[in-house]
């Protein structure tokens, strides 16, 4: 496996660029709810559901990508067959 | 490298994508029945549909040296019809026998609904019945966890299925740990807009070895590329990822799980063993 530098210095300006995009759309909407506009309930979820998965590229560990997927999923729940009567 | 695309929907694909295939090294592939792009009307529409996957498509693909394998079902998407989907499974034996045949597949959840478990169900009767390896799919996006799992549960529930026998496709970080822990075969699917990256392919490959492990393009009707493989090959190449791990996953993993089919009659290009045993 690379060392951490090196995946660092190799990748470095392909997220800066991704962290501009994400900025620079935060930037657009917050432009459009200055304008008078405020976001229905089902967009204002997906609003926060953004600001929580920065916090979670914010936190350490090597399982962000994991955590993120799964933030931005349906909860599994166990008695799915009871529920659906199968 | 020579690879092996197990999920390739080359129905899909013009002739040229076969032709660059080819020159980048695919000499085998599997192409799971799936959704058209259309909802079929009817049990014939699935018939000429099965009669494409077991003939015309492996003329087209022996033209430029690739060995073509298919696997048969009616999909998650249109399981949500099931009289048709019954109709459909009745249907499917009639070309499970054809040479190029290796089991009963892309089945699976697309919606988690209660028709599509039905539908999936009685698929895994069929399986059980003609002795058929299985191909799973998962769901995408948000539905994809809890998808995985509705379909896991399914599987383990039934103590005729053997993990061994089972590929679960479109696996990402947040479910291949229980398709490997359960004892399954896991596919990443790369796709340039839901599923996985040849990046983050390789990143889980870096973290969960290459055992039971594959990787596929899909290459469907979505904005998919057909060359996907190749671009892992490449990105496991700029990470210098040992050649062998690499091909282990592309190539000798597939030979692998494919070999459990009777139908499975692959001829190695260069004379190689058939799998990395």
């Amino acid at each position: 496996m690379r060392a951490a530098s090196q995946i660092l210095t190799e990748s470095f300006l392909e997220v800066r660029a991704k962290l501009l995009e994400v900025a620079a759309t935060l930037d657009r909407i917050d432009r459009s709810g200055e304008a008078g506009e405020s976001l229905p309930p089902e967009a204002q979820e997906q609003r926060e559901q953004i600001d929580a998965a920065i916090e979670i590229v914010l936190s350490q560990g090597a399982d962000r990508a994991e955590r993120l997927q799964k933030l931005f999923s349906r909860q599994y729940e166990s008695d799915w067959r009871q529920q659906m009567d199968l | 490298m020579d690879y092996i695309d197990p999920h390739i929907h080359m129905v899909s694909r013009t002739t040229d994508d076969y032709a660059t295939l080819a020159r980048m090294g695919c000499v085998g592939m599997s192409e799971p029945a799936f959704w058209a792009g259309f909802d079929r009307r009817s049990v014939d529409g699935f018939r000429d549909y099965f009669h494409q996957l077991t003939d015309v498509e492996p003329k087209r693909a022996a033209q430029f040296g690739i060995q073509h394998f298919t696997w048969l079902c009616i999909n998650a998407k249109e399981a949500e019809n099931v009289s048709l989907s019954r109709d459909v499974i009745a249907m499917i034996p009639e070309f499970i026998e054809c040479p190029n045949v290796l089991g009963i597949g892309e089945i699976g959840l697309n919606k988690n609904t209660k028709n599509e478990a039905t539908v999936f169900l009685e698929h895994l009767e069929l399986a059980i019945k003609y002795d058929q390896q299985i191909l799973i799919h998962t769901p995408h996006l948000a539905d994809k966890y809890q998808g995985t799992r509705m379909i896991l549960d399914m599987l383990c529930d039934d103590s005729r299925i053997d993990p061994s026998r089972v590929l679960v496709d479109h696996v990402e970080e947040h479910t291949i740990a229980e398709v490997l822990d359960r004892g399954f075969w896991a596919g990443m699917t790369l796709y340039p807009v839901t599923k996985c990256t040849p990046d983050r392919a390789a990143d889980m490959i870096e973290t969960y070895g290459s055992e039971r492990l594959l990787a596929n393009s899909a290459g469907d009707w979505g904005p998919s590329k057909p060359t996907a493989i190749p671009d892992l090959i490449f990105e496991m190449r700029r990470r210098e990822s040992d050649e062998s791990l690499t091909r282990k996953v592309v190539y000798e993993n597939p030979i692998k799980f494919f070999s459990q089919s009777k139908n499975f009659s692959f001829k190695p290009r260069d004379g190689a063993p058939k799998s990395g045993d």
